[in-house]
């Protein structure tokens, strides 16, 4: 069939009634302390990575929340684990626990060996 | 007998403030006409269910308040509304719609305020769809110890929009009514105890926290009750093919646009100076300030008071207030007026 070169665009609007957020559930279940975020940004202004890329603990922790499943992954990846960020939390978040438990979600979730 | 006797006052507004205010001038030894538009005393916080911060029940502070104004020296006259207030040398004549009252020495305006109208806010389609309702409303459902939808039964999610008609220049006002957040964490609580399998989310723009132990509720929401919260001004509400609640927001903690389905949805409607207030205000000539609220003498030290000798506020209808700063504001103008009609009998000495 001949392309035209048309695509379709993927919405940015996050569909919340369609998204998956199974991994949201497995990081309340783990690390119940998540619930406390109130996205004050002191993780991201801490972190590490946040000085060379576009991590920011703060966004993931809503985007985790939402089921913007493709950011998360994208983003998860850049954190060094390093923790500055549980020191910073005002809320008392195991900010690093999250991370972790993030990454071992996705695993489970993609049924690789954990 | 204490020469306090035979100083007159009139408090216009039944409510936390005027019955605060009443009773503790008529402990001092005042008499006092208390004027109310409604048929009870105890002015909107016969609304509430439960009260913020520590969900007592609203009948144990209207009992408080229905107790103060047991006394012989008030006279209280229910169903009326004052018409004007006239000031003559240095009494004042008020004008209800029961006629004429005797003069009195001092006024205190205890008129409290008006919820802000949902449908100035058409875009939440308050009055076009059915399971778009106020708080009020909620408290209502609350007291006949259930929530349901319009479909009756138990909704599976529930939406909580803060700021309606608070910092909002689309409806004319600036000012924040700074109640209507904490309420909004304590009606989600309330949600979630009543009905376990339901979700709640609260849509804000800032959370305002501004009282003794809000935090530590607002924490309690998120903590033990697992409710949710996304920062954003909702934009608009529409009704699915389904008859659901379709809710657009943008999470700006994510930068993106989103959408909800929700069954029912709960406005936080905000707080405005009465109507009934403003109208005796012109009659007065007082100053109304730019957030529609009277204008008090001094922002800090001087907020019973206002630009006309002998007229006095207490509570609301200076500013959004919570019960527990109404009451203490009502305190307050006790002193500001035995102050006042102190230094009227010096100058009759002298």
């Amino acid at each position: 069939m001949k392309k035209f070169g048309f695509s379709s665009i993927k919405p940015r609007v996050i569909d919340y009634d369609r998204n998956n957020r199974a991994v949201m559930e497995y990081i309340m279940e783990n690390e119940p302390s998540f619930a406390l975020c109130i996205g004050c940004g002191g993780c991201a202004a801490t972190c590490s990575a946040a000085q060379f890329t576009d991590m920011s603990l703060r966004k993931l922790n809503i985007l985790i929340k939402r089921g913007e499943n493709d950011e998360v992954r994208r983003l998860m990846n850049k954190c060094m684990l390093c923790g500055k960020c549980t020191l910073v939390c005002p809320r008392g978040v195991n900010t690093r626990n999250v991370i972790f438990l993030t990454q071992q979600a996705f695993r489970k979730l993609d049924n690789y060996a954990v | 007998m204490p020469e306090q006797y035979d100083r007159h006052i009139i408090i216009v507004g039944a409510g936390a403030a005027g019955c605060t205010a009443a009773g503790q001038l008529a402990r001092e030894g005042y008499r006092i006409s208390l004027i109310e538009k409604e048929n009870e005393p105890g002015g909107k916080v016969i609304n509430w269910y439960q009260l913020f911060p520590d969900r007592r029940k609203s009948e144990e502070v209207l009992k408080y308040l229905r107790d103060e104004i047991d006394n012989p020296l008030i006279n209280i006259s229910l169903n009326t509304t004052v018409e004007s207030i006239v000031k003559e040398d240095d009494r004042f004549i008020v004008t209800t719609t029961r006629g004429v009252l005797t003069a009195a020495d001092a006024i205190l305006m205890a008129t409290g305020f008006d919820l802000f109208k949902p449908e100035r806010k058409e875009e939440y389609g308050y009055g076009i769809y059915d399971d778009v309702i106020t708080s009020v409303e909620l408290e209502e459902k609350f007291h006949s110890g259930t929530v349901l939808t319009s479909k009756g039964v138990a909704p599976e999610r529930v939406g909580i929009v803060h700021c309606v008609g608070s910092r909002d220049e689309k409806v004319g006002n600036f000012h924040c009514s700074k109640v209507c957040c904490v309420t909004a964490v304590k009606q989600a609580i309330e949600i979630r105890e009543m009905l376990p399998g339901t979700e709640v989310f609260c849509f804000y723009m800032d959370m305002r926290m501004f009282g003794p132990y809000y935090e530590e509720l607002y924490r309690e929401a998120q903590e033990k009750w697992g409710v949710n919260f996304i920062r954003g001004k909702v934009s608009e509400a529409s009704e699915n093919i389904e008859g659901r609640l379709l809710v657009k927001v943008e999470d700006t903690l994510a930068g993106k646009p989103l959408k909800m389905q929700v069954d029912l949805l709960v406005l936080m409607i905000g707080m405005e100076n009465s109507l009934s207030g403003k109208k005796i205000a012109g009659s007065l000539d007082l100053e109304i300030g730019i957030n529609g609220f009277f204008s008090v003498l001094d922002n800090h030290y001087g907020n019973n008071q206002s630009n006309q000798a002998g007229v006095f506020f207490a509570g609301t209808c200076t500013a959004a207030m919570n019960i527990t700063d109404t009451i203490s504001h009502a305190r307050a103008s006790v002193v500001e007026i035995g102050r006042y009609l102190k230094s009227k009998e010096k100058r009759v000495v002298l």
